[in-house]
């Protein structure tokens, strides 16, 4: 349970998600275990953890393609079920997933547009068009053409149009699976900015990030699995880097505090005494 | 954006303001596009109209009637019927799926028909609605067990494909043949009726006119909206050429017969298809589907519905493909959509251009599909060769367009195209 006692719901009553006791197994392999989450509206909370510690699969449980095996999810304090991507969709929760959902033989504007079409009886292709320009320069991307197929693109670019997806719905939560990890660096920037602008602009932002700069850059909230349990919930304003890396691992004594200590790094090796959650 | 590059005379168009695009506007352009893409993989049309080139020539050396009107005037006739049939299976292959009871479907529905019109005295038309509804209902239930149990769909249309067949013989009974009258609207459609050749005409000005207009529209729409657009120097051409093709082939089988309507009807719904595929809402789901499930599903696409869909109106057309067979030949038997008729609408499909990979493929391959397999079919009747003999050339052309399929799919992977 979140060990850091502060008010997630910053002072603004119930949360826009608000998840409570969900688990999920994979045959004998239990993904998630017991996970409470919140996030309100203009908050950027990111989810932190090693490798296969069930973020992804937390993800895909809010977005509709996993259904939860026991545990309730709350949006906007009512409670409901998200059984497919579309139940996930109109809620309002879009989602850019870690594997990129595109489709490798339509185009990019295809893509983009994919499943909300402007006027699904006749398509406006050049409606469609401008406004995938236009989204796509909001976010600096560096595609030479929209005419093309996704399977042309590099993996950033297929990255920035996931990303881009997601927005044209404009839905009030938006979950983001690492999605810096295979920008560059003006696109990350852009990414990162496009974040707060999302915070700004009162939507609920959940980021799954390896990256610790990223996430103290732009994160309210910082939520660890380990796992697949919470391990710990922390306002990112009073809370070091190395506290986070100790609960992602589960100790104050590893390897990454080991391996700065060894390399005599400024301000790596003081073991912090609080936040060891369980 | 990038004014490095001094001399710009007027603004790019939004979507060529990338330094990096190479121009590719103007007929030069187009073709060079065209070169491009056909080096990487996405041969389109070229394979198909190729190989039936060299099967016309060879055919016309074996027997000079081969391209006469007469005979082209009938290859378009018996073109029709399973060419309707091929176009369903473009759909259900579009979805990387397949449907081996169309054979069956269409035969069941020739019984269908030939039943309730010659014994129970339908009028034709409720005879027409009842067999088509059939289809669809069959196609709904394979859509069905698809989606709840998972049953890949190749077993299950097998099930169909042998299941049919009964129900095609029970519904015949013991006499296993009946002949529709001669009088019937629909043998008269399937046999006799031909569009006057002015109408015809007026058919392809009409054709050509719709091409020029559709996209000089798209351009002009496409120009307000600051994207580049077709210019009208290579707009016109097109239509010319389609102008001067379609007037030609109008003319050359206005020679004898002209162009039947079941002929007419079958372009028609080629079109339809074309339009549903390409420029609704539906037709990006199929292809979506066919390309990436998992992410059509997570983009909010409803893929069940999409299987569902498909295999409706495959079997639909495989019915209405049935009766028109079942009008032509003037009779409904045993024999009835068996046969080849289930391979060579399938053949026709992929021979066309449609991938049984899923995602690629168009409409129009059913059209081209089914004039290759047909030429091959009427070239050697002509010839006096029997069936043996069509199975095995038929059975290689197939065996070509498949390894095509594959191998030019490898190639678009090394080239960045799904
Ligand atoms: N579809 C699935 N079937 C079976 N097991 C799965 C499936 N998806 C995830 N898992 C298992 O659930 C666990 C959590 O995986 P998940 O993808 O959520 O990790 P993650 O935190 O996103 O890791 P990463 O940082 O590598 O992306 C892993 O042990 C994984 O093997
Ligand atoms: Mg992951």
């Amino acid at each position: 349970m979140s060990s850091t006692p502060n008010s997630p719901g910053d002072g603004n009553g119930t949360p826009l998600l608000a998840l409570r006791g969900i688990n999920k197994s994979f045959g004998a392999v239990a993904a998630l275990m017991d996970i409470d989450l919140e996030v309100s509206a203009g908050e950027v909370v990111a989810i932190v953890g090693d490798n296969g510690a069930g973020k992804s699969t937390l993800v895909k449980v809010l977005s509709g393609v996993h259904a939860p095996d026991s545990g309730t999810i709350a949006f906007e304090g009512s409670d409901v079920t998200i059984p497919t991507p579309m139940a996930a969709l109109h809620l309002g929760i879009a989602t850019v997933f870690q594997d990129l959902a595109l489709c490798d033989n339509l185009t990019v504007v295809d893509n983009l547009f994919l499943g909300r079409e402007i006027s699904p009886l006749r398509l406006n292709e050049v409606e469609m068009e401008t406004r995938s320009w236009e989204l796509l320069k909001q976010l600096s991307a560096k595609i030479p053409s929209l005419r093309t197929q996704v399977a042309s693109l590099s993996g950033g670019q297929r990255q920035t149009v996931a990303i881009a997806r997601s927005l044209l719905g404009d839905p009030k939560i938006v979950i983001l699976d690492e999605p810096t990890a295979a920008l560059g660096v003006a696109q990350t920037a852009e990414v990162l900015n496009l974040v707060e602008r999302l915070r700004e602009r009162g939507h609920g932002v959940i980021m799954i990030s390896h990256n610790m700069a990223d996430v103290k850059a732009v994160a309210d909230r910082v939520a660890v699995l380990r796992l697949g349990r919470n391990n710990g919930v922390f306002n990112v304003s009073d809370v070091s880097a190395e506290d986070v890396i100790a609960a992602i691992t589960g100790a104050t004594d590893n390897v990454v505090s080991r391996r700065s200590a060894a390399r005599g790094a400024p301000g790596a090796s003081t073991p912090s005494e609080e936040n060891q959650a369980q | 954006m990038n004014s490095k590059t001094a001399p710009t005379p007027q603004i790019r168009p939004l979507d060529l303001q990338d330094e990096r695009l190479q121009d590719r506007t103007g007929l030069k352009g187009q073709l060079k596009a065209f070169v491009d893409r056909t080096r990487s993989g996405d041969l389109g049309v070229l394979p198909v109209v190729a190989g039936l080139v060299v099967i016309w020539a060879v055919l016309q050396t074996l027997n000079p009637i081969f391209l006469s009107s007469a005979n082209l005037v009938n290859l378009a006739m018996e073109s029709s019927a399973v060419g309707i049939i091929a176009l369903g299976i473009v759909g259900v292959l579009l979805v990387a799926q397949i449907d081996l009871s169309v054979g069956s479907v269409s035969g069941l529905s020739a019984a269908v028909v030939a039943v309730t019109v010659v014994n129970l005295g339908w009028p034709v038309w409720l005879a027409v609605l009842a067999t088509v509804a059939l289809g669809a209902a069959i196609g709904w239930v394979y859509g069905q067990i698809f989606n709840r149990f998972g049953v890949p769909s190749f077993v299950i249309t097998l099930a169909g494909l042998l299941g049919f067949l009964g129900l095609q013989l029970y519904v015949l009974g013991a006499k296993g043949s009946i002949n529709l009258p001669f009088d019937s609207a629909l043998v008269y459609f399937a046999q006799l009726a031909f569009v006057p050749p002015w109408l015809s005409y007026v058919l392809v000005v009409g054709a050509a006119g719709g091409l020029f207009a559709t996209d000089y529209l798209h351009a002009r729409a496409r120009r307000t909206a600051g994207l580049s657009s077709m210019p009208l120097q290579s707009m016109i051409p097109r239509s010319a050429l389609l102008l001067l093709v379609l007037g030609f082939v109008v003319w050359y089988l206005n020679q004898t017969r002209g162009v039947g309507w079941m002929f007419v009807f079958f372009i028609a719904l080629i079109l339809a298809m074309n339009y549903l595929l390409k420029r609704t809402k539906w037709g990006r789901s199929v292809y979506a589907v066919g390309g990436n499930a998992e992410a059509a599903r997570r983009a909010g696409i409803n893929v069940k519905a999409v299987y569902t869909s498909v295999l409706v109106t495959c079997s639909t057309l495989a019915a209405v493909g049935g009766l028109l067979a079942a009008a032509r030949l003037a009779a409904a038997n045993q024999g009835s959509g068996g046969g080849d008729v289930n391979l060579n609408a399938i053949a026709a499909a992929v021979i066309g251009g449609t991938s049984l990979f899923g995602g690629r493929g168009s409409a129009f391959s059913a059209l081209l599909g089914i004039v290759v397999i047909q030429s091959i079919s009427s070239g050697l009747t002509l010839l006096n060769l029997d069936s043996s003999f069509r199975f095995m050339v038929t059975g290689v052309v197939l065996l070509l367009a498949v390894m095509l399929d594959s191998v030019s799919r490898r190639s678009r992977t090394s080239h960045g195209r799904a």
